[in-house]
Order: structure tokens, then sequence, then C-alpha cells
């Protein structure tokens, strides 16, 4: 006899909500004997409070706010796990037409390269004379900050005195760069297929181009809700792992972007969910640019929940001063991300998993062959700038962090 | 205590709703109260505003905006904390539940502002329940509307009157184990495949 699980899921409707969406509609939940329940949110508070009263016992959420939430900064959170990722990649970073041409005049290209496009922007904010810069992203504790801080960053642009970052949701993004409100901002999709195609802005650089292959969105779960359900738990990372399958292969990317455009999911035109499927952007004025990695919600370990992401979005806590560093606060940090979980439910399916929990961020240069349990391909992972992070040194990453 | 002196802020895209919570907080003696409907320009507006006390449906997207705002304490002058304490667990679920959040200066006095949230589930619930009530009635109304049309149907087709056209629809829901309203809506979705234009 198989004994079925009840599981509520909330989500945020966004691309990357599509291992969850395809999990229920697919069946793969249904295999699991999962009933699996997906509730859809407008912004990541109520996803925060629901789990927080238990409305809801997981959800698709922002990688480093269950992090953020176990250290005290984001109340009323409940303890949070996270035992999956939900793929790698899928954010970008879009600006408005005026400063895109203001960036080319400065040597900014089409092909969206982070270095040469970040000084272009840096040279643009030199020669302005006007107001400072604007752009929006979608939370303080998301890899929309810290991805778009880190470029600028690294671009020699200090995100709070060069420029003002603030918060907006990610469906008043398009309006407000229309609307001269912001300059640019950083989202997820399909947020910048929308900004470019239906708001006239323009790509300036993507999230895989600043750091390739990094984490973006995970599995939060009511960490009360997991230990009393483990085997719930196990059966929905069995049902993700497959979704995630389904979501990889490009044969299915024009169902998944049917799909995901039903108003109970994204609620967006088919034509502005293909693009981050398939890794064919729109950047502005015709031009679509091919982008390797863009979202990867299988491929390079892509669903598991590293230590050293969990870290390196602490760092970057600390960087931007939302949260000072202790090695209390480190551990904390480290132990919200659980590979152990993962491990444990998908060990039956035969699939290569990595055997470390952490690695060096930003050491593979190129795609490399790891792990003894089967054939799995991790990297390239590489920081724009050639930084690296080494998760067994964390306190002098962060002493060799500067704001900008 | 005197509840006034304190400087409310209730957002709400939902206009009726949030015309309730004002009332209910001038009645309950707070006399700085503004009310937000229109989220064009949210930032700015709290800035300038400047509130003690922000009462804010739960659904609302621009609750990662406000959050944001209020760990940046440039952007208001005192940093505002979430209003439910963390140790309050009933109230944070009563609040959820309503649809309701809020948030405080920080430093301000729980008892304080308890009642206004009190104040705002209650209201956010009575609202609910109102929808809820006006959802039923319109549903009713509808339902009322198809047997009324499928009685006129059985008393033209088969000469009954209106009561036996009704214990007709009666008997057929009983020995089907359906509703009234699901029988007379077949019969009304035939008599139209039937007969189009000679239902009406």
């Amino acid at each position: 006899m198989t004994t079925r699980h009840a599981i509520t899921a909330g989500f945020v409707p966004l691309l990357d909500s599509a291992l969850l969406v395809v999990a229920r509609e697919m069946g793969f939940a249904e295999e699991q004997a999962i009933d699996l329940t997906l509730v859809r949110e407008r912004s990541w508070a109520s996803i925060r409070d629901r789990l927080a009263v238990r409305h809801i016992d997981v959800a698709h959420i922002l990688g480093p706010m269950p992090i953020a939430g176990n250290l005290g900064l984001n109340v009323p959170a409940p303890e949070m796990i996270v035992p999956m990722a939900l793929g790698l990649g899928g954010n970008a970073v879009t600006v408005s037409a005026a400063l895109w041409h203001a960036m080319a005049e400065h040597g900014a290209t089409m092909d969206l390269d982070a270095h040469r496009n970040g000084v272009a922007l840096r040279k643009a904010i030199d020669a302005r004379k006007t107001a400072p810069l604007r752009f929006g992203v979608v939370h303080p504790y998301s890899g929309h900050n810290y991805e778009l801080r880190y470029w600028l960053a690294a671009s020699g642009i200090d995100p709070d005195r060069d420029m003002e970052i603030l918060v907006l949701p990610p469906p008043d993004m398009g309006d407000a760069l229309a609307g001269n409100v912001i300059d640019g901002y950083c989202a997820g999709e399909p947020w910048n297929t929308f900004g470019v195609l239906r708001r006239g802005g323009h790509l300036a650089t993507v999230k895989a181009a600043i750091w390739r292959s990094s984490p973006e969105k995970v599995l939060g779960v009511n960490a009360r809700w997991g230990e009393a359900n483990p085997e719930a738990m196990a059966a929905l990372l069995v049902a993700l792992h497959q979704a995630s399958l389904w979501c990889a292969r490009p044969d299915n990317h024009e169902a998944l972007a049917k799909l995901l455009a039903k108003s109970a999911y994204v609620g967006r035109d088919v034509e502005l969910l293909l693009p981050a499927l398939g890794g064919n952007l729109p950047v502005g004025g015709g031009v679509v640019q091919s982008i390797s990695d863009f979202f990867v919600p299988n491929a390079k370990a892509a669903t598991f929940p590293w230590k050293s992401h969990a870290l390196w979005f602490y760092t970057q806590m600390i960087r931007w001063r939302q949260i000072e560093h202790t090695a209390e606060r480190q551990r904390i940090a480290a132990e919200t991300y659980r590979p152990d979980l993962y491990r444990a439910a998908l060990k039956g399916l035969g699939i290569a998993m990595p055997s470390a929990s952490a690695k060096v961020e930003g050491a593979l240069t190129a795609a490399t062959p790891v792990g003894s349990s089967g054939a799995l391909t991790l990297g390239p992972d590489g920081f724009f700038d050639g930084g690296r992070f080494d998760p067994d040194d964390v306190e002098a990453y962060i002493a060799s962090q500067s704001t900008g | 205590m005197k509840p006034s002196g304190l400087n409310v802020l209730v957002i709400d895209e939902n206009r009726i709703r949030a015309a309730i919570i004002e009332e209910g907080l001038r009645d309950a003696g707070y006399d700085q109260v503004t009310v937000i409907d229109i989220m064009h320009g949210l930032a700015r507006r709290i800035a300038d505003l400047n509130p003690d006390v922000i009462v804010i449906d739960l659904e609302n997207p621009n609750r990662d905006m406000l959050e944001s705002m209020f760990q940046l304490s440039r952007a208001v002058k005192r940093p505002i904390a979430m209003f439910v304490d963390r140790s309050d667990e009933a109230s944070i679920e009563a609040a959820v539940e309503a649809g309701v959040s809020a948030y405080i200066v920080d430093g301000l006095k729980q008892e304080r502002v308890r009642p206004i949230l009190k104040m705002a589930i209650s209201r956010f619930n009575a609202f609910s329940r109102l929808n809820r009530e006006l959802e039923e009635t319109r549903g009713e109304l509808e339902n009322r509307k198809v047997i009324d049309r499928a009685k006129g149907l059985l008393m033209r087709s088969r000469g009954l009157s209106e009561d036996e056209a009704y214990a007709l629809l009666r008997r057929t829901a009983m020995n089907q184990n359906r509703k009234i309203v699901e029988i007379a809506q077949s019969l009304v979705t035939a008599a139209s495949l039937l007969d189009p234009g000679g239902t009406q």
C-alpha cells in the first residue's frame, strides 16, 4: 500500500516556478502519490508569512531568503531548510534605451559581455551630469540584488554611492523603466524579455555572464513540516527531479511555455516565456543573442543545494551591511542548505550526484566531469572578474570584499 | 491610553475595504489616518507621511518594496519593524488568516498598537464575510432565474401548472441525486440545443 502525501506549495509567477508547475501538471507528483496543491503569491513577503503560519508547507523561494529568515533578518520567518535548488541562472539586467545608448557610446556590446558592459556603464555614470541612476531589484535578500551589486562593484561602481538600488515588484519593472522611474533592473524571467519586447528596454548583461551556473531559486521548506513529514518531502524531491529532467528537454520547451502561460501560473504570453527556456534572448533592437546556460533546470547538478551557494549568499549579506559576520551566523547559513536530504531522497534513482557538499565557486573554467557515481559534469562556473569563493575560507573572502 | 497621536497609514488597493478600516480606526479614536489605494509613487508618499503604523493587505505586491524601505533607514526616518511580534504566534496567524499585514515604528510599545491590528483583523474578516455573502446571494439569484426558465419550459411543453412543473423538477432531482438547479440547467441547455432561439 502506498501512503498518499498532501503537500501545499507556494510560488511566485516566474519562469523558474517551472519545476513545481511541471511536477503537478505533467503527473510527476502523482507518480509519487503526492496531491500537490500550488498556491500563487504576489510577493516574497506573503510566501514567507504563509510558510510561517503553515498555510503552505514548501515554496519556490529566493535562494538567500531561508538563510535571512534563519538569521532573524526577515520576520515572521519559520525555521527553514533548503533540501533542493530549483535550477541555476535565469536572470538578466535590463536598462532603458537611453542608458543603453550612453553605454554603447562607451563601448557596450550586444554580446552582453559582463566585463565590457560593466566598464561601459561605469564610464556612462562618470560622464553623467544629471541625477544618479536608479536600478530596481526584486528583494533585498535575492540573487538579483547580490549579482547586480557584484557586477557593479567589480566594474568600479559603488552600488550605494554611485547609484541607487531600490526594490520593486517584477511585473512593475518594465513600466517603471518606460516611465523613467528607474534606469535599469535586475529581475528573473519573463520580466527582462517583457521589458525588451514590450517596453523598449535593452539587455545590459545576464546572470550567466556575471556568474555562470549560479544559484537562484530554491525549494524552501518549513523545517518543522520537513521533520514531521520526511517521506512526503523525499517524495517531492523525486517528483521535482523528474520535473527538472522534463523541463531540460528542448522538445518540451514549447509545451512548458504554454503551460506556464496559463493564468493560474505565470499568466503571460508564450512568446515572453520561450526565449529564456531556449537561451535565445531578445536583447533589444530586434537582435537575439544565444546565451549558454541562461537557465539550467537540470544539468550540472542544477538542483543540488550546495552549501557553498548558501555561504556565498551569506558573504554578500555581510558585504552589503545587512548583517555582521560571526562564526555562529556562518554556521546557521551553511546548515540551512541540506545536501544530505537531497542525496538521501534521490539515491534510489541511480543518478549521478556530487559527493561533496560544497565546492570552490568560480574554479571551473570548462565543463568538468566529476564524481564517481555516474556521469556528472559541472561548470564552467566562473565569475566574470575571475573571482573565486572558497567555502573553507569564508573569512578571507569577506575580508577581500570591497563595496565598490 | 489615548489612542490618538499615532500616525496610521492604511494601504489597500481595495477602496471599499480601505474605507471600512479607516472608519473603524476613526471610531476607535485614531484621528491621524491616511488611506492610500493607488500604488503609484507609494515609496515617496510613505517617506513623506512617515507613519508610525502601516496596515497593508497581505496580498499587496508592494510589500517587498515596503519592507526593503524599512531596512534602509534613510528612506523613512525611523526604521520600522514587522508589527506582529515573533513570540505572538496566534496574532501572526490571525493576521495572515484575515489577509492583513502591519508594520510599526521600531520602539513603539506593542500594547499601543495591538488594538489597531485587532481592529484591522476583525474588519478584514467582516469584509470577506460580506463579500462571501454577496457572492452567495448573487449565486442564489442566478439559480432562481434558471429554475424559473426551466419551469416555464415545462409549463409550455407539457401543459403543467407552475407548482406541477416545480414538483417535477424536484422529483427528478431527488431520483437522480442531483440539485434542482442542475436539472433545471440541463433542461434549459437541452431546450436551447433543440430549438435555438425558441427558449427565450
